[in-house]
Protein backbone atom coordinates (compact mmCIF):
# COMPACT_ATOMS: atom_id res chain seq x y z
CA UNK A 1 0.00 0.00 0.00
CA UNK A 2 1.28 3.62 -0.84
CA UNK A 3 1.90 5.79 1.87
CA UNK A 4 -0.23 9.21 1.84
CA UNK A 5 1.60 12.36 0.62
CA UNK A 6 2.70 14.45 3.78
CA UNK A 7 1.30 17.61 4.38
CA UNK A 8 3.52 20.90 5.57
CA UNK A 9 3.88 22.28 8.94
CA UNK A 10 0.83 25.46 7.92
CA UNK A 11 -1.73 23.13 6.53
CA UNK A 12 -0.69 20.67 9.90
CA UNK A 13 -1.44 24.00 12.24
CA UNK A 14 -4.98 24.75 9.95
CA UNK A 15 -6.11 21.21 10.36
CA UNK A 16 -5.64 21.42 14.28
CA UNK A 17 -6.93 24.75 15.14
CA UNK A 18 -9.85 23.61 13.39
CA UNK A 19 -9.72 20.55 15.37
CA UNK A 20 -9.04 22.48 18.64
CA UNK A 21 -11.95 24.84 17.80
CA UNK A 22 -14.43 21.86 16.84
CA UNK A 23 -13.98 20.56 20.38
CA UNK A 24 -14.23 23.88 22.21
CA UNK A 25 -17.34 24.65 20.26
CA UNK A 26 -18.72 21.49 21.00
CA UNK A 27 -17.85 21.62 24.74
CA UNK A 28 -17.72 25.30 25.47
CA UNK A 29 -16.53 24.33 29.33
CA UNK A 30 -13.36 26.31 28.84
CA UNK A 31 -14.17 29.68 27.06
CA UNK A 32 -17.44 29.65 30.01
CA UNK A 33 -15.05 27.94 33.11
CA UNK A 34 -12.42 31.33 31.94
CA UNK A 35 -15.15 33.94 31.58
CA UNK A 36 -16.23 33.58 35.36
CA UNK A 37 -12.76 32.67 36.55
CA UNK A 38 -11.14 36.13 35.53
CA UNK A 39 -14.52 38.05 36.22
CA UNK A 40 -14.61 36.57 39.99
CA UNK A 41 -10.64 37.63 40.28
CA UNK A 42 -11.92 41.35 38.97
CA UNK A 43 -14.36 41.46 41.40
CA UNK A 44 -12.56 40.32 44.39
CA UNK A 45 -9.51 43.06 43.71
CA UNK A 46 -12.15 45.76 43.70
CA UNK A 47 -13.44 43.94 47.04
CA UNK A 48 -10.04 43.62 48.28
CA UNK A 49 -9.00 46.84 47.85
CA UNK A 50 -11.74 48.98 49.31
CA UNK A 51 -13.72 52.03 47.71
CA UNK A 52 -10.24 53.88 46.92
CA UNK A 53 -11.13 54.33 43.79
CA UNK A 54 -8.34 56.53 42.54
CA UNK A 55 -6.00 53.48 43.71
CA UNK A 56 -8.22 50.91 41.50
CA UNK A 57 -8.53 53.30 38.58
CA UNK A 58 -4.29 53.90 38.45
CA UNK A 59 -3.76 49.73 38.84
CA UNK A 60 -6.90 48.91 36.39
CA UNK A 61 -4.05 47.81 34.12
CA UNK A 62 -2.42 45.57 36.34
CA UNK A 63 -5.33 43.90 37.88
CA UNK A 64 -6.29 43.31 34.36
CA UNK A 65 -3.47 41.05 33.52
CA UNK A 66 -3.22 39.28 36.96
CA UNK A 67 -6.63 38.44 35.83
CA UNK A 68 -6.00 37.27 31.93
CA UNK A 69 -2.51 35.50 34.03
CA UNK A 70 -4.36 33.67 36.43
CA UNK A 71 -7.24 32.35 33.75
CA UNK A 72 -4.49 31.75 31.27
CA UNK A 73 -3.59 28.62 33.89
CA UNK A 74 -6.91 27.30 33.48
CA UNK A 75 -6.56 27.68 29.98
CA UNK A 76 -3.24 26.28 28.73
CA UNK A 77 -3.87 23.23 31.14
CA UNK A 78 -7.29 22.48 29.59
CA UNK A 79 -5.60 22.69 26.53
CA UNK A 80 -3.51 19.70 26.57
CA UNK A 81 -5.80 18.03 28.80
CA UNK A 82 -7.52 17.04 25.38
CA UNK A 83 -4.54 15.83 24.14
CA UNK A 84 -3.98 13.52 27.22
CA UNK A 85 -7.36 11.61 27.22
CA UNK A 86 -6.82 8.57 25.47
CA UNK A 87 -2.92 9.22 24.21
CA UNK A 88 -4.60 11.85 21.33
CA UNK A 89 -1.61 13.60 21.07
CA UNK A 90 0.67 10.44 20.10
CA UNK A 91 -2.13 9.80 17.67
CA UNK A 92 -1.35 13.32 16.01
CA UNK A 93 2.77 12.99 16.69
CA UNK A 94 2.33 9.37 15.16
CA UNK A 95 0.17 10.20 11.87
CA UNK A 96 2.45 12.00 11.56
CA UNK A 97 2.57 15.40 12.56
CA UNK A 98 5.23 18.03 12.40
CA UNK A 99 5.50 18.88 16.10
CA UNK A 100 6.40 22.57 15.21
CA UNK A 101 2.46 22.74 13.93
CA UNK A 102 1.48 21.31 16.71
CA UNK A 103 3.41 24.24 18.79
CA UNK A 104 1.50 26.53 16.82
CA UNK A 105 -1.56 25.32 16.40
CA UNK A 106 -1.88 25.49 20.32
CA UNK A 107 -0.35 28.51 21.27
CA UNK A 108 -2.35 30.26 18.32
CA UNK A 109 -5.58 28.65 19.77
CA UNK A 110 -4.64 29.66 23.39
CA UNK A 111 -3.91 32.98 21.75
CA UNK A 112 -7.06 33.80 20.58
CA UNK A 113 -8.95 32.47 23.38
CA UNK A 114 -7.00 34.92 25.71
CA UNK A 115 -7.50 37.73 23.56
CA UNK A 116 -11.48 36.96 23.65
CA UNK A 117 -11.18 36.64 27.19
CA UNK A 118 -9.61 40.21 27.38
CA UNK A 119 -12.53 41.35 25.19
CA UNK A 120 -15.27 40.31 27.68
CA UNK A 121 -13.12 41.28 30.83
CA UNK A 122 -12.23 45.36 29.58
CA UNK A 123 -15.68 46.36 29.93
CA UNK A 124 -15.88 44.85 33.04
CA UNK A 125 -13.05 46.33 33.90
CA UNK A 126 -14.14 50.17 33.20
CA UNK A 127 -17.24 49.90 34.66
CA UNK A 128 -15.67 47.96 37.76
CA UNK A 129 -12.98 50.76 38.38
CA UNK A 130 -14.64 53.50 36.92
CA UNK A 131 -11.31 54.06 33.79
CA UNK A 132 -11.61 55.70 30.99
CA UNK A 133 -9.52 54.91 27.76
CA UNK A 134 -7.96 57.91 26.82
CA UNK A 135 -6.38 56.30 23.77
CA UNK A 136 -7.93 54.49 21.28
CA UNK A 137 -9.16 51.04 21.13
CA UNK A 138 -6.53 50.36 18.61
CA UNK A 139 -4.15 50.85 21.18
CA UNK A 140 -5.53 48.33 23.36
CA UNK A 141 -6.47 46.19 21.35
CA UNK A 142 -2.86 45.74 19.97
CA UNK A 143 -1.79 45.74 23.57
CA UNK A 144 -4.30 42.76 24.78
CA UNK A 145 -2.88 40.66 21.02
CA UNK A 146 1.17 41.34 21.83
CA UNK A 147 0.01 40.41 25.65
CA UNK A 148 -1.62 37.70 25.26
CA UNK A 149 0.95 36.29 22.51
CA UNK A 150 3.86 36.44 25.02
CA UNK A 151 1.51 34.54 27.57
CA UNK A 152 0.36 31.85 25.12
CA UNK A 153 4.11 30.72 23.56
CA UNK A 154 6.09 30.21 26.72
CA UNK A 155 2.61 29.07 28.30
CA UNK A 156 2.51 26.41 25.42
CA UNK A 157 4.94 24.63 26.17
CA UNK A 158 5.49 24.64 29.87
CA UNK A 159 1.73 23.59 29.61
CA UNK A 160 3.13 20.37 27.37
CA UNK A 161 5.63 19.60 29.79
CA UNK A 162 3.90 19.63 32.77
CA UNK A 163 0.83 17.57 31.25
CA UNK A 164 2.78 14.57 32.11
CA UNK A 165 3.82 15.43 35.37
CA UNK A 166 1.46 14.21 38.31
CA UNK A 167 1.50 17.63 40.42
CA UNK A 168 0.82 19.68 36.86
CA UNK A 169 -1.54 22.07 38.42
CA UNK A 170 0.88 23.62 40.16
CA UNK A 171 4.14 22.90 37.97
CA UNK A 172 2.61 24.85 35.34
CA UNK A 173 2.69 28.21 37.47
CA UNK A 174 5.97 27.56 39.05
CA UNK A 175 6.96 27.23 35.53
CA UNK A 176 5.71 30.21 33.71
CA UNK A 177 5.46 33.01 36.20
CA UNK A 178 8.87 33.91 37.00
CA UNK A 179 9.49 33.76 33.09
CA UNK A 180 6.67 35.60 32.08
CA UNK A 181 7.33 38.38 34.44
CA UNK A 182 8.58 41.29 32.46
CA UNK A 183 6.13 40.58 29.36
CA UNK A 184 3.26 40.75 31.60
CA UNK A 185 4.80 43.94 32.98
CA UNK A 186 5.23 45.70 29.53
CA UNK A 187 1.71 44.38 28.95
CA UNK A 188 0.51 46.03 32.38
CA UNK A 189 2.09 49.13 31.87
CA UNK A 190 1.16 49.60 28.24
CA UNK A 191 -2.53 49.07 28.95
CA UNK A 192 -1.98 51.69 32.14
CA UNK A 193 -0.93 54.53 29.29
CA UNK A 194 -3.77 53.50 27.34
CA UNK A 195 -6.18 53.97 29.79
CA UNK A 196 -4.53 57.02 31.58
CA UNK A 197 -2.83 58.61 28.30
CA UNK A 198 0.91 58.87 27.34
CA UNK A 199 1.82 62.25 27.29
CA UNK A 200 5.87 61.29 27.37
CA UNK A 201 5.48 58.87 24.48
CA UNK A 202 6.22 55.73 26.27
CA UNK A 203 3.90 53.65 24.56
CA UNK A 204 5.72 52.58 21.32
CA UNK A 205 8.22 51.87 23.31
CA UNK A 206 6.59 49.11 25.40
CA UNK A 207 5.16 47.40 22.49
CA UNK A 208 8.69 47.25 21.29
CA UNK A 209 9.04 45.50 24.03
CA UNK A 210 6.60 43.42 24.24
CA UNK A 211 7.13 41.93 20.16
CA UNK A 212 11.28 41.49 21.16
CA UNK A 213 9.93 39.16 24.18
CA UNK A 214 7.25 37.68 21.24
CA UNK A 215 10.26 37.20 18.95
CA UNK A 216 11.88 35.42 21.56
CA UNK A 217 9.17 33.17 23.05
CA UNK A 218 7.63 32.34 19.68
CA UNK A 219 11.18 31.42 18.33
CA UNK A 220 12.29 29.22 21.09
CA UNK A 221 8.61 28.02 21.50
CA UNK A 222 9.21 26.51 17.42
CA UNK A 223 12.81 25.78 17.76
CA UNK A 224 12.18 23.46 21.24
CA UNK A 225 8.22 21.67 21.17
CA UNK A 226 9.56 19.13 19.27
CA UNK A 227 12.22 18.17 21.85
CA UNK A 228 8.96 18.85 24.88
CA UNK A 229 6.95 16.58 23.27
CA UNK A 230 9.36 13.75 21.67
CA UNK A 231 10.63 10.46 23.50
CA UNK B 1 27.13 -5.18 12.60
CA UNK B 2 23.23 -5.02 12.39
CA UNK B 3 21.13 -6.70 10.67
CA UNK B 4 20.96 -6.21 6.77
CA UNK B 5 17.84 -3.96 6.10
CA UNK B 6 17.39 -6.26 2.99
CA UNK B 7 14.37 -8.62 2.72
CA UNK B 8 13.11 -7.59 6.48
CA UNK B 9 10.31 -5.80 7.73
CA UNK B 10 11.42 -5.26 11.04
CA UNK B 11 15.35 -5.37 11.86
CA UNK B 12 16.07 -5.17 15.72
CA UNK B 13 19.90 -5.00 16.91
CA UNK B 14 21.04 -4.86 20.38
CA UNK B 15 17.80 -2.66 21.21
CA UNK B 16 16.92 -1.76 24.63
CA UNK B 17 14.48 0.47 26.53
CA UNK B 18 14.24 1.90 29.91
CA UNK B 19 12.07 3.02 31.85
CA UNK B 20 13.54 4.65 35.25
CA UNK B 21 15.59 1.79 36.40
CA UNK B 22 13.57 -0.73 34.74
CA UNK B 23 14.38 -2.47 31.49
CA UNK B 24 11.38 -3.45 29.44
CA UNK B 25 13.60 -4.33 26.75
CA UNK B 26 17.07 -5.47 26.77
CA UNK B 27 19.48 -6.47 24.07
CA UNK B 28 16.75 -7.72 21.60
CA UNK B 29 18.09 -8.90 18.49
CA UNK B 30 15.77 -9.90 16.05
CA UNK B 31 14.70 -9.84 12.05
CA UNK B 32 10.96 -10.43 11.04
CA UNK B 33 11.87 -11.38 7.10
CA UNK B 34 9.19 -8.97 4.72
CA UNK B 35 5.77 -10.24 3.93
CA UNK B 36 5.83 -12.53 6.89
CA UNK B 37 3.65 -11.90 10.19
CA UNK B 38 5.08 -11.96 13.70
CA UNK B 39 3.00 -12.87 16.68
CA UNK B 40 4.05 -11.23 19.68
CA UNK B 41 3.23 -13.34 23.31
CA UNK B 42 4.77 -12.96 26.71
CA UNK B 43 2.91 -12.20 29.91
CA UNK B 44 2.01 -8.56 31.60
CA UNK B 45 4.77 -6.26 31.73
CA UNK B 46 7.03 -8.87 29.71
CA UNK B 47 7.89 -5.82 26.74
CA UNK B 48 5.24 -6.61 24.20
CA UNK B 49 3.36 -2.81 24.15
CA UNK B 50 7.25 -1.00 24.61
CA UNK B 51 8.15 -3.19 21.26
CA UNK B 52 5.22 -2.30 19.44
CA UNK B 53 5.75 1.70 20.71
CA UNK B 54 9.41 1.50 19.91
CA UNK B 55 8.63 0.00 15.92
CA UNK B 56 5.69 2.87 15.92
CA UNK B 57 8.47 5.39 16.96
CA UNK B 58 5.96 6.92 19.77
CA UNK B 59 9.23 5.85 21.81
CA UNK B 60 13.15 6.01 20.83
CA UNK B 61 15.50 2.90 21.93
CA UNK B 62 17.45 4.04 25.10
CA UNK B 63 20.95 1.61 23.23
CA UNK B 64 20.81 -0.44 20.01
CA UNK B 65 19.38 0.07 16.41
CA UNK B 66 16.03 -0.85 15.24
CA UNK B 67 15.29 -0.59 11.38
CA UNK B 68 11.56 -0.61 10.29
CA UNK B 69 10.86 -1.41 6.85
CA UNK B 70 14.44 -0.72 5.91
CA UNK B 71 14.46 3.32 7.71
CA UNK B 72 15.90 3.74 10.75
CA UNK B 73 13.62 4.22 13.47
CA UNK B 74 15.30 7.79 15.03
CA UNK B 75 16.99 9.44 12.15
CA UNK B 76 14.23 8.36 9.31
CA UNK B 77 11.41 8.77 12.22
CA UNK B 78 9.23 10.47 10.44
CA UNK B 79 9.45 8.33 7.08
CA UNK B 80 8.64 5.51 9.43
CA UNK B 81 5.73 6.73 10.51
CA UNK B 82 3.54 7.31 7.79
CA UNK B 83 4.25 3.47 6.75
CA UNK B 84 3.07 2.16 9.96
CA UNK B 85 -0.22 2.60 11.42
CA UNK B 86 -0.41 1.69 15.29
CA UNK B 87 -3.68 0.06 16.93
CA UNK B 88 -2.54 0.73 20.75
CA UNK B 89 -4.26 0.19 24.72
CA UNK B 90 -5.25 4.05 23.93
CA UNK B 91 -7.46 4.49 21.34
CA UNK B 92 -6.00 7.97 20.23
CA UNK B 93 -9.55 9.22 20.01
CA UNK B 94 -11.12 12.77 21.16
CA UNK B 95 -14.03 11.92 23.32
CA UNK B 96 -15.79 14.87 22.19
CA UNK B 97 -15.27 14.10 18.62
CA UNK B 98 -17.91 12.46 16.38
CA UNK B 99 -16.32 8.77 15.13
CA UNK B 100 -16.78 10.47 11.64
CA UNK B 101 -14.91 13.64 12.96
CA UNK B 102 -12.30 11.54 14.44
CA UNK B 103 -11.50 10.13 10.88
CA UNK B 104 -12.04 13.08 8.89
CA UNK B 105 -9.51 14.94 11.17
CA UNK B 106 -7.07 12.03 10.54
CA UNK B 107 -7.73 12.31 6.76
CA UNK B 108 -6.65 15.81 6.79
CA UNK B 109 -3.42 15.24 8.70
CA UNK B 110 -2.78 12.39 5.83
CA UNK B 111 -3.26 15.22 3.00
CA UNK B 112 -6.32 12.79 1.58
CA UNK B 113 -7.79 14.53 -1.31
CA UNK B 114 -11.45 13.66 0.02
CA UNK B 115 -11.48 13.16 3.99
CA UNK B 116 -15.22 12.82 4.09
CA UNK B 117 -15.21 10.41 1.93
CA UNK B 118 -12.98 8.06 3.20
CA UNK B 119 -14.18 8.25 6.66
CA UNK B 120 -17.62 7.51 5.31
CA UNK B 121 -16.69 4.77 4.11
CA UNK B 122 -14.23 3.36 6.91
CA UNK B 123 -17.05 3.77 9.32
CA UNK B 124 -19.17 1.59 6.85
CA UNK B 125 -16.65 -0.58 6.71
CA UNK B 126 -15.98 -1.29 10.42
CA UNK B 127 -20.15 -1.56 11.24
CA UNK B 128 -20.17 2.62 12.92
CA UNK B 129 -22.67 4.22 10.19
CA UNK B 130 -25.43 4.25 12.34
CA UNK B 131 -23.68 5.97 15.41
CA UNK B 132 -21.10 8.00 12.91
CA UNK B 133 -22.44 11.59 14.55
CA UNK B 134 -22.39 10.35 18.04
CA UNK B 135 -19.42 11.63 20.20
CA UNK B 136 -17.33 9.08 21.16
CA UNK B 137 -17.38 9.38 24.97
CA UNK B 138 -21.28 7.90 24.52
CA UNK B 139 -19.51 4.82 22.50
CA UNK B 140 -18.43 1.61 24.13
CA UNK B 141 -15.02 -0.16 24.92
CA UNK B 142 -16.14 -2.66 21.35
CA UNK B 143 -17.01 0.40 19.01
CA UNK B 144 -14.12 2.59 20.32
CA UNK B 145 -11.72 -0.23 19.44
CA UNK B 146 -13.68 -0.38 15.59
CA UNK B 147 -13.43 2.89 15.63
CA UNK B 148 -9.88 2.42 16.17
CA UNK B 149 -9.06 -0.04 14.03
CA UNK B 150 -11.12 2.58 11.28
CA UNK B 151 -8.17 5.35 12.06
CA UNK B 152 -5.74 2.38 10.95
CA UNK B 153 -7.24 1.50 7.92
CA UNK B 154 -7.24 4.71 7.06
CA UNK B 155 -3.50 5.83 6.76
CA UNK B 156 -3.29 2.37 4.63
CA UNK B 157 0.25 1.71 6.24
CA UNK B 158 2.65 -0.68 5.17
CA UNK B 159 2.90 -2.14 8.54
CA UNK B 160 0.45 -2.78 10.82
CA UNK B 161 1.18 -3.18 14.47
CA UNK B 162 -1.97 -4.99 16.83
CA UNK B 163 -1.70 -4.32 20.47
CA UNK B 164 -4.40 -6.80 21.78
CA UNK B 165 -6.92 -6.15 19.17
CA UNK B 166 -9.36 -8.72 19.92
CA UNK B 167 -9.72 -7.58 23.67
CA UNK B 168 -13.08 -5.85 24.34
CA UNK B 169 -14.86 -6.85 21.33
CA UNK B 170 -17.75 -9.04 21.05
CA UNK B 171 -17.82 -12.78 19.27
CA UNK B 172 -18.91 -10.52 16.13
CA UNK B 173 -16.50 -7.71 16.84
CA UNK B 174 -13.39 -10.92 17.13
CA UNK B 175 -14.59 -11.83 13.61
CA UNK B 176 -14.82 -8.57 12.12
CA UNK B 177 -11.46 -8.48 13.48
CA UNK B 178 -9.95 -11.20 12.38
CA UNK B 179 -11.56 -10.25 8.57
CA UNK B 180 -9.58 -6.62 8.75
CA UNK B 181 -6.06 -8.17 9.59
CA UNK B 182 -7.02 -11.03 6.93
CA UNK B 183 -7.49 -7.94 4.94
CA UNK B 184 -4.52 -5.90 5.54
CA UNK B 185 -2.45 -9.69 4.63
CA UNK B 186 -3.80 -10.05 1.44
CA UNK B 187 -3.39 -6.48 0.72
CA UNK B 188 0.60 -7.34 1.54
CA UNK B 189 0.88 -5.61 4.63
CA UNK B 190 3.08 -6.88 7.52
CA UNK B 191 1.26 -7.69 10.36
CA UNK B 192 2.44 -7.70 13.35
CA UNK B 193 -0.05 -8.72 16.58
CA UNK B 194 0.62 -9.03 20.65
CA UNK B 195 -2.13 -11.14 22.13
CA UNK B 196 -2.28 -13.38 24.88
CA UNK B 197 -4.90 -15.45 22.59
CA UNK B 198 -2.26 -17.57 21.32
CA UNK B 199 -4.04 -20.21 19.32
CA UNK B 200 -5.77 -17.16 17.62
CA UNK B 201 -2.79 -15.75 16.57
CA UNK B 202 -1.06 -18.55 15.15
CA UNK B 203 -3.45 -18.64 12.86
CA UNK B 204 -2.82 -15.51 11.79
CA UNK B 205 0.81 -15.52 12.01
CA UNK B 206 3.59 -16.89 10.56
CA UNK B 207 6.38 -16.08 12.72
CA UNK B 208 6.13 -15.85 16.78
CA UNK B 209 8.96 -13.88 19.27
CA UNK B 210 7.90 -14.65 22.93
CA UNK B 211 9.21 -12.21 25.54
CA UNK B 212 9.80 -12.92 28.96
CA UNK B 213 11.37 -9.57 31.50
CA UNK B 214 12.12 -7.73 28.03
CA UNK B 215 14.52 -10.60 26.28
CA UNK B 216 13.56 -12.94 23.81
CA UNK B 217 13.17 -16.18 24.90
CA UNK B 218 11.81 -19.70 23.15
CA UNK B 219 8.08 -20.18 23.35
Amino acid sequence: MSAPRPIGVLRTTLVLMRKDLLIEWRTRARLNALVFFAMATLLLFSFALGPDTRLLERNAGGYLWLAILFASVLSLGESFRVEAENACLDGVRLAPSDARAIFLSKALGNTALLVALGVLLIPVMVALFGVKIVLGLGDLGLTLVLGCLALSAPGTVYSAIASNARARDVLLPLLLFPLIVPSLLAAAKATTLVLQGDPMHQLGSWFGLLSGFNLIYWGLGFLLFPKVIED
Amino acid sequence: MPPSSLGTALAFHDVSKRYGRTWALARLTYALPAGRSLLLTGHNGSGKTTLLRLVATALSPTAGQLQVLGRDSVTERDAVRREVGLLSHASFLYEDLSAHQNLVVLGRLLGLESPEDAAHALLTKVGLTRRSDSPVRHFSAGMRKRLAIGRLLMKKPALALLDEPFGELDPAGIRDMEGFIAELKAAGVTVVLATHLIEQGMTLCEERLHLQDGRAVAA
